[in-house]
């Protein structure tokens, strides 16, 4: 997602601006007769295979449609109107189809098209016709197309509620990630400090001792040599650790599905893998996806005593779906400390959710969702 | 003995031929990328080669599927891989084709300089050189009620280090015991395991590394 730069809202357009915007909404309205003709004949076909691609392609001109009056409604209040649509979804047909209809804006526009093209229409039409008639014509015109361009925000731009609430979303997700960040980084600069730095810099004291022995003493150069040797090897060992923490290189190189299929082979229990995924997600939701599978996979390992697990993968055009499952002893909580509420936090910066099902006997189910497109696999 | 080599990083690529060359190797290629090791492997048919999984362009497991598809073309072709990291699943993929000749090991080994070479020669001549930490990620998922759990702790020590791919006598040699020791342990462990034991190194190796892949039950 691309962060387009905050641009001041227009100024409200002077009264020679409105009488040109006043005309293209006219002009507009004759386009929503022929739209609503369209959508009636797609809904119509239906019945035929030929309805559905028709229908979809009428929402998506009604979209664009829409787009256009908020433009022009917002030019006329000064303002800027947001848009309503959630983001949109890969997938056949049907997926897509169902996703637009189950979505209120959808229907919220339609409920706004048919009120343009009659109230709509007459508004603008007395708008245009009251400009001649100064001085009424002065006042009037204007307030009739700010009624108009009202009506339009009301029904096809954002809901309040609707806004308000996603406000408060995202500003607690914004924030976890945020603590999240800084507590990552912070741990990386200890585990680097503590670990790694620590081996180069003894490393460094043993060869530059041995420096100094190998003429006078040889054999305690070699054995400092020797030293400086382990040293190397364990730093490299902590840095391996590290990396691994941050961004598993077999998740790079094979995506999520090879990933998991890497978890699962590390576990100490036969962990069946059912991954399907025709594309990548992003590289960030691949990763949080990654180490959710991973804690509640070594959470079943500590305390579930199952006999085995299991891991499903699928993305059904909208969300990815992944769920670890065991078949050990169930019961499991959420406690505040524990890994799977960080696991948690961190999915919300996505909109992902985490839920889990563990009654007490098992099994116990880990669901997580992340709302995200996918990006077709190149060659 | 012929050896290509492929590693992009110049620094250590250098280093390699120089290590190789010393030790009377005849590197007849040094590449840096996946497509060029794929022609180098298949034009030069060399004794062994060693490759760094990680390799232009992609910068991901180009290494590696070189060495695949060269082995799938040139069944046998001795390929020791080298890497940063260890993954299991990659270890699983080179053991796959089934025929010997296969290595995987950290980076970190090169440091170890004549186990290092031992490792290349143990390739070259259709062994194995299956780095520790692949072996000791293999053995942990046999616990509890794995037949591995009812070995010793010494046959334990002398199955990782068959897993790896040494010889009885290399065997012997790191753990201070007489061959004969080394021996009765292996045939304790076949027995317990239920493997056939195979008058072949390799076969045996592989018949080991195959067990301890299998999905369990």
């Amino acid at each position: 997602m691309t962060e387009t730069a905050r641009l001041p809202p227009p100024r409200p357009s002077s009264r020679w601006g409105l009488v040109g915007i006043v005309l293209a909404l006219l002009a507009l309205r004759i386009l929503g007769f022929v739209l609503i003709a369209f959508l009636i004949v797609s809904i119509s076909l239906l019945v035929i295979w030929i309805g559905l691609p028709l229908l979809l392609a009428m929402l998506a001109t009604l979209r664009g449609f829409a787009r256009v009056h908020r433009r022009l409604a917002g030019q006329v209040l000064g303002t800027v109107i947001p848009e309503p649509y959630p983001a949109g979804v890969t997938g056949g047909l049907f997926v897509r189809l169902r996703f637009r209809l189950s979505d209120r804006a959808t229907w919220r526009d339609l409920a706004w098209l048919l009120e343009v093209q009659t109230i709509g229409f007459a508004v603008q039409l007395a708008a245009l016709i009251a400009f001649p008639f100064l001085p009424l014509g002065w006042w009037g015109s204007p307030l009739l197309l700010r009624t108009d361009a009202a009506t339009t925000r009301l029904l096809a731009g954002p809901q309040d509620a609707q806004l308000q609430q996603r406000i408060g979303e995202l500003e607690t997700s914004r924030a976890d990630s945020v603590d999240h960040s800084a507590a990552e980084l912070r741990r990386i600069e200890r585990d680097l400090h503590d670990g790694a730095q620590a081996q180069l810099v003894a490393l460094a004291m043993n060869l530059g001792l041995a420096e100094e022995l190998v003429e006078r003493d040889p054999k305690a150069a070699a054995a400092l040599i020797g030293e400086a040797r382990q040293s190397s090897t364990t730093a490299l060992a902590d840095l391996r650790l590290l990396v691994r923490g941050i961004h598993p290189p077999v998740l790079a190189d094979r995506g999520l599905a090879g990933g998991v299929s890497a978890l699962a082979l590390a576990h100490p229990r036969p962990v069946e893998v059912d991954a399907q995924l025709d594309g990548r997600p992003p590289a960030p939701v691949e990763s949080a996806v990654y180490f959710s599978v991973a804690e509640a996979l070594t959470n079943s390992a500590k305390y579930s005593a199952a006999q085995n697990a299991w891991i499903w993968l699928r993305h059904d055009g909208s969300t990815l779906t992944a769920m670890v499952g065991d078949n050990g002893v169930g019961g499991a909580q959420l406690t505040p400390e524990g890994g799977l509420v960080g696991i948690e936090r961190r999915l919300s910066a996505f909109d992902g959710t985490m839920s889990m099902a563990s009654p007490l006997g098992g099994p116990t189910i880990v669901t997580i969702k992340v709302p995200c497109a996918l990006q077709q696999a190149t060659g | 003995m012929r050896v290509v080599l492929a590693e992009d990083l110049a620094l250590l690529r250098d280093g390699m031929i120089r290590l190789l060359t010393a030790y009377d190797f005849d590197v007849v290629d040094a590449v840096d990328n996946g497509p060029s090791l794929l022609r180098a492997l298949t034009q030069h048919r060399p004794d062994v080669a060693v490759v760094d999984v990680r390799l232009p362009p992609t910068f991901t497991d180009e290494g590696l599927r070189a060495a695949l598809a060269a082995r799938a073309e040139i069944p046998g072709l001795p390929v020791l891989v080298v890497s940063q990291y260890v993954e299991q699943l990659y270890a699983k993929e080179l053991l796959s084709q089934g025929t010997g000749g296969v290595g995987y090991l950290l980076k970190d080994r090169i440091s170890d300089v004549a186990q290092f070479v031992d490792a290349i020669r143990r390739v070259a001549a259709g062994g194995t050189a299956m780095d520790p930490e692949v072996i000791s990620q293999l053995l942990s998922r046999h616990q509890d009620s794995s037949p591995v759990s009812t070995l010793t702790p010494r046959e334990r020590e002398v199955l990782s280090h068959m897993a790896e791919g040494r010889s009885n006598a290399a065997i012997a040699g790191k753990m201070f015991i007489t061959e004969k020791a080394v021996g009765k342990h292996t045939n304790a462990i076949f027995g317990k395991l239920n493997l056939e034991q195979s008058e072949d190194d390799n076969r045996r190796v592989l018949a080991v590394l195959a067990y301890l892949e299998a999905p369990r039950s």
